[in-house]
């Protein structure tokens, strides 16, 4: 394993830099998933998250997420500093077991829906989106 | 693999019906439609068609533009409201002790800025700090501030869909010969002119930014990027920042005529404020 | 209370009974990340709406849990089923322990 100079100081630094290091949210991705799943297994399908292939500016991204039969659905943006987005419960009285938000994506990421299901089962799905930056770097 | 076979499907489907050709429409609430492409006006040589900067936006942001719920700009008109209605200074008065509704501004913004009657070019900020400081004998707001931006942004809504049509002749020759040297003249370490980035190459891409013709029709707008409505002269600014020169002043003679001039490059085109941009 | 907050919320007039009607909320505030620095290389704290919920007389539409990650200004939109004539109360809780309040009636037919 090898380290560029700047994640050598930034480990010099201590866990807090290390934190503030693109891709390290990795390991608190997988920490927040077992938090909301209680480590239980994850499948696939059933779950559409709707999110801009390029987003124009990552202080605003709209994103959403749908998944029938869903109590409660959470969001999670794997590259960003914290990967906590927020989580969608529904109650009684929602309409379907959807919703729309904007978010902020730090860089260019995987954007993760999780819906936790009525029967008490889990599904999970992903989308990239691109963040760009401006012309003159504004 | 997947998502390329839909998309090659729904681009067939889109030939089909030829929907492909036809360019996106700004229509706001499902009611307002605001033209995006009119001709260009005769004082411009290199330029024959005016584009509205919101079709060179992605479909997401131009989406938040097209209803008044969804635009975060709305926002900041609901605040200009509550400031109409807030007697402020020593006068006692608000702006509605004089004017019955924001509604009475309605063609204002299509036609600033202007030459008033002692022959100094205005600003929309410098008509509502007259009023403030003599009628209201309260302090003038700060050119680029959050109560000059909301107030200007309630007033500027009044002429949604107006055509611009700013005075270029008479008084205001002048200033608009001095706007245009400007916005002809290279500035700051990267050497650049206003029209090197949007007269000569607006719908290309600067890095990953599509590049516009640099309107203001939109003005004040809402930015993704700072969250907040952004005033021309502070939008200038940061033009100036980004090509590595030193900025002339908000509210400051130079900038009121370019201004002018860049306005007036934008005469035909729909009021749109506030517009949503990246 | 943080300074200039605001609430918005689109929610129709009227909807037949059992009807399911888009709501879209927007609430003005800063959501400070608490990932920023001042000018001097200070983190500015984080300061934001952590939760946001939707009732309709007295019984849950939706509950959301909010992170820093949600844009400024933060919007949700969501649908609700309207059994009967009633009022809709949209509810923002703000870290400083402020809360916002909003409540719209919808009436049927």
């Amino acid at each position: 394993m090898t380290f560029t100079r700047r994640e050598t100081l930034a480990l010099g630094l201590g866990a807090a830099a290390l934190a503030a290091m693109p891709g390290a949210s990795f390991a608190s991705t997988e920490e927040a998933i077992a938090a909301f799943t209680g480590g239980a297994e994850v499948g696939e399908g059933g779950i559409e998250l709707t999110t801009p292939e390029i987003a124009e500016n990552g202080n605003t991204v709209p994103v959403e997420v749908s998944a029938p039969g869903a109590t409660s659905i959470m969001l999670l943006a794997t590259g960003n500093p914290n990967p906590d987005v927020g989580t969608f419960n529904f109650g009684p009285l929602a309409g379907s077991r959807s919703a729309s938000t904007r978010i902020r994506l730090a860089q260019s990421q995987d954007v993760i829906a999780i819906a936790r299901m009525e029967d008490g089962s889990f599904t999970r799905t992903s989308a990239p989106v691109k963040v760009t930056i401006g012309g003159c770097g504004g | 693999m997947k998502r390329i076979v839909l998309k090659g499907a729904a681009l067939a489907a889109l030939l089909a019906t030829g929907a492909l050709a036809e360019e996106p429409k700004l229509i706001i609430n499902g009611e307002i439609e605001l033209p995006t492409r009119v001709p260009a006006p005769s004082h411009m040589d290199a330029i024959d068609e005016i584009t509205s900067g919101w079709v060179y936006r992605t479909k997401e942001t131009q989406a938040l533009q097209m209803d008044d719920f969804d635009n975060p700009g709305m926002i900041f008109v609901d605040v200009g409201q509550e400031l109409f209605e807030t007697a402020e200074g020593d006068a006692g008065k608000a702006c509605a002790d004089c004017h019955e509704s924001a509604e009475e501004f309605a063609g204002l913004k299509a036609s600033m800025p202007r030459v008033n009657e002692e022959g100094e070019l205005e600003s929309m900020p410098d008509v509502i700090n007259e009023c403030r400081t003599e009628r209201m004998q309260a302090d003038a707001w700060k050119w680029s501030g959050p109560e000059m931006s909301a107030m200007t942004a309630l007033i500027s809504l009044q002429s949604r869909g107006m055509p611009v049509d700013v005075a270029i002749d008479g008084a205001a020759a002048p200033f608009w010969e001095q706007g245009k040297e400007i916005y002809y003249t290279r500035y700051g370490q990267l050497d650049l002119a206003c029209s090197n980035c949007h007269e000569n190459n607006y719908d290309m891409m600067i890095r990953a930014d599509h590049l516009s013709q640099g309107q203001t029709n939109g003005f004040p707008n809402y930015r993704l990027k700072n969250a907040k409505i952004n005033t021309v002269h502070g939008r200038f600014k940061g033009c100036m920042k980004n090509i590595r020169a030193q900025p002339f002043a908000e509210g400051g003679d130079e900038f009121k005529a370019l201004e002018l001039y860049v306005a007036s490059r934008g005469n035909g085109l729909p009021v749109e404020s506030p517009s949503v941009r990246n | 209370m943080a300074k200039g907050v605001k609430p918005r919320v689109k929610v129709p007039k009227s909807a037949e009974a059992g009807e399911v009607i888009t709501i879209k909320t927007l609430i003005s505030h800063k959501m400070e990340s608490g990932q920023r620095k001042d000018s001097d290389g200070n983190v500015i704290p984080r300061s934001i709406i952590n939760r946001f919920t939707c009732d309709f007389n007295g019984e849950n539409v939706i509950d959301v849990t909010i992170e820093p990650a949600v844009s400024t200004n933060p919007y949700f939109e969501f649908e609700a089923k309207v059994p009967e004539a009633g009022e809709f109360k949209f509810t923002w809780y703000d870290d400083d322990g402020s809360v916002y309040e909003e409540s719209k009636s919808i009436a049927i037919g």
